[in-house]
């Protein structure tokens, strides 16, 4: 479920001239730029965009970027662009440290729907001119790039068919594969990278009914070992994507510094999706509200933004 | 007693691509039984001489006629039907014949635009309840199983824009692939062959000819899967008029003949214009005149109908 309250009856054209204002004269009015734009869904935002560009001839992301700065920037520009868009760019900040930060590109290509990924790879070429799959493969090597290119190519069959038979051969084929320590198997690769989703969580369902053990926990063996850790991720993000997020963000806040790239993605891709659900994860989790969990940890308009796109009443 | 001039007209109205329908009805259909019964003792590869005194048709060359009759039946059927199924039926059929037949895959996935290719894709869901590059991976291994799921799935980017200096040094890197021996086992050649988009790679093409003098896929005689990759994707209708060569000669095995019909009705809307230009001046004969010479009947007439749409 979303988190984010929208104001449903907003006129785009109004909301377009109170940006204006709060970005005209000395400094920025971020504060009424929150209450706007936290508070539209992504139709409307890409209205407010269009009557901003037709008023002022001016491209109102352009804007903003000029007139915020920092976690707080990132955040609003993340926010207003069209959720395929900015799944593109979220994609292309993390192929050009593919090295680093594939664990992006795997959620990209993992947990959303084959026709959302579709239109993010349409986006991506309309943006930057090339196809996801070549960047991806231009910035990585070996193993780590056969699973990439092969995950973000899919066009995954999205019925809810299961065959029984075929996941448990294939449960066993990756047992072996993993017990070889042959984590760069074709076989896994095809598995996880052309089979439906359904097929894929009845697979692993099969695996722990057959070895005792998750997947996962059986490719925890070899901690630098960026193909396991991306087999982890993708199998986590296909089989329980919410149960992902926690983590990512739990990860993101606990310790000594935030992660703010992390915790500004999980927020503000999944505020109109399924934030609630990950916030009560959360709690669950951790015994206190993902919302005051952020609160402690951000600060400034960095922080009220997060926390209006988390629910909070104004 | 039939008469040497309607018996060879016979034979050959059961030979070669198709049915000659008129003279099966205007000689055939006259006969009586003696007439029949002559033809039968005559042609000892149709008929064999059966132990209980008469003459049988042969199994297989029933079976070969019931294919020749298809011929206008499939290429009507195909030529009907919406693109995407076509291709998504083309797939799977050419996946489950096996390796003899893996050439179709790699036509398809790289002859197509890339949302015609998509479309391939949507449809092979509806049909067969599983993503084609689910059901590729399933049947094939090794080597030709990495380029063929990377084939089907790319989505290449379809505009013009691209980097000159990346396709030079991409080119080079094809070239030091194939010398070394083994290109389709070098992860960089299956990377620049699966993701790169068409204008890309035929600069490297233009590239390539200027490193090694010759054209890639002349240098990959050695390797059908990539030489078939390539072609299809830079240079396709020489590609078809290759295959629609092979498929008219005379005495050439099923697959190859049913090629007549998957060209035809699969480019008749694209760039059949320009395939027969190329087999015109590889051929020295037009690709009507050839096919008029080889095909019969209303499955002729089909074809030559096709091929002469948009000039």
């Amino acid at each position: 479920m979303a988190t984010i309250i929208v104001a449903e009856d907003a006129s785009v054209h109004e909301d377009a001239q109170a940006l204006r204002n709060a970005c005209q004269g000395w400094g920025t009015d971020e504060k009424a730029i929150i209450k706007i734009l936290g508070h539209r869904n992504a139709t409307q935002r890409k209205q407010i965009r269009q009557a901003y560009e037709e008023l002022y001839e001016e491209d109102l992301v352009k804007r903003l970027e000029n007139e915020l700065s920092g976690d707080f920037e990132k955040a609003v520009y993340r926010w207003i662009l069209d959720p395929a868009d900015r799944d593109a760019v979220l994609a292309n900040v993390a192929v050009r440290k593919a090295e680093s930060n594939y664990h992006v590109i795997i959620e990209i290509s993992c947990i959303l729907s084959p026709e959302e990924l579709l239109v993010v790879r349409r986006a991506y070429q309309s943006r930057y001119k090339r196809s996801l799959e070549e960047d991806v493969a231009a910035h990585t090597t070996g193993d780590l790039r056969q699973l990439l290119v092969a995950l973000v190519s899919a066009y995954r069959y999205d019925g809810h068919e299961v065959n029984e038979r075929l996941a448990k051969s294939e449960a066993d084929i990756l047992h072996d594969a993993i017990k070889d320590k042959a984590f760069n198997h074709e076989e896994v690769t095809r598995i996880l990278s052309t089979r439906s989703k359904t097929q894929l969580r009845a697979i692993f369902n099969r695996y722990k009914d057959e070895h005792d053990t998750s997947i996962t926990k059986n490719l925890s063996g070899d901690p630098h070992s960026d193909l396991q850790k991306a087999l982890r991720t993708a199998i986590r993000c296909i089989n329980d994507p919410k149960k992902y997020f926690e983590k990512l963000v739990r990860n993101a806040i606990k310790g000594v510094g935030t992660d703010e790239e992390a915790l500004t993605r999980v927020i503000v891709t999944r505020a109109e999706r399924d934030l609630n659900g990950i916030k009560e994860l959360y709690y669950q989790r951790n015994s206190v509200s993902l919302d005051h969990a952020v609160a402690k940890e951000t600060s400034g308009d960095y922080k009220a933004f997060l926390l209006t796109l988390l629910g909070k009443e104004d | 007693m039939a008469l040497p001039d309607e018996l060879e007209a016979l034979n050959k109205a059961f030979s070669g691509h198709g049915i000659h329908e008129q003279t099966l009805i205007s000689i055939l259909g006259k006969w009586h039984p003696e007439q029949r019964k002559s033809f039968r003792k005559g042609n000892p590869n149709l008929f064999i001489e059966d132990e209980r005194n008469f003459e049988r048709w042969d199994d297989h060359h029933v079976r070969l006629l019931k294919h020749e009759f298809m011929r206008f039946k499939n290429a009507v059927v195909l030529w009907t039907m919406h693109p995407w199924e076509r291709d998504a039926r083309l797939a799977k059929e050419a996946l489950k014949k096996g390796p003899q037949s893996y050439g179709i895959i790699i036509e398809i996935a790289c002859t197509r635009s890339a949302e015609e290719l998509l479309g391939a894709r949507r449809a092979y869901h509806s049909l067969f309840d599983q993503s084609m590059e689910e059901d590729v991976a399933q049947h094939i291994n090794g080597c030709e199983r990495k380029l063929l799921v990377a084939l089907v799935s790319a989505y290449r980017y379809e505009g013009s824009k691209l980097r000159d200096d990346a396709a030079k040094s991409e080119a080079k890197t094809l070239f030091d692939a194939i010398t070394n021996d083994k290109p389709i086992e070098d992860d960089e050649v299956i990377r620049i062959l699966t993701t790169r988009s068409k204008p890309h790679l035929q600069a490297i093409y233009k590239h390539y000819k200027e490193i090694s003098g010759m054209n890639i896929e002349e240098d990959l005689d050695a390797d059908l899967r990539l030489k078939e990759t390539v072609q299809c994707l830079c240079t396709p209708q020489q590609y078809f008029s290759q295959v629609l060569d092979m498929a008219l000669q005379k005495d050439v095995d099923k697959s190859t003949k049913k090629a007549l019909t998957r060209v035809i009705v699969t480019r008749a809307d694209t760039d059949m214009k320009e395939i027969k230009d190329d087999y015109h001046n590889q051929h020295g004969v037009s690709l009507s005149k050839k096919i008029e010479d080889t095909a019969h009947g209303n499955y002729k007439d089909f074809l030559l109908t096709l091929i002469a749409r948009g000039g």
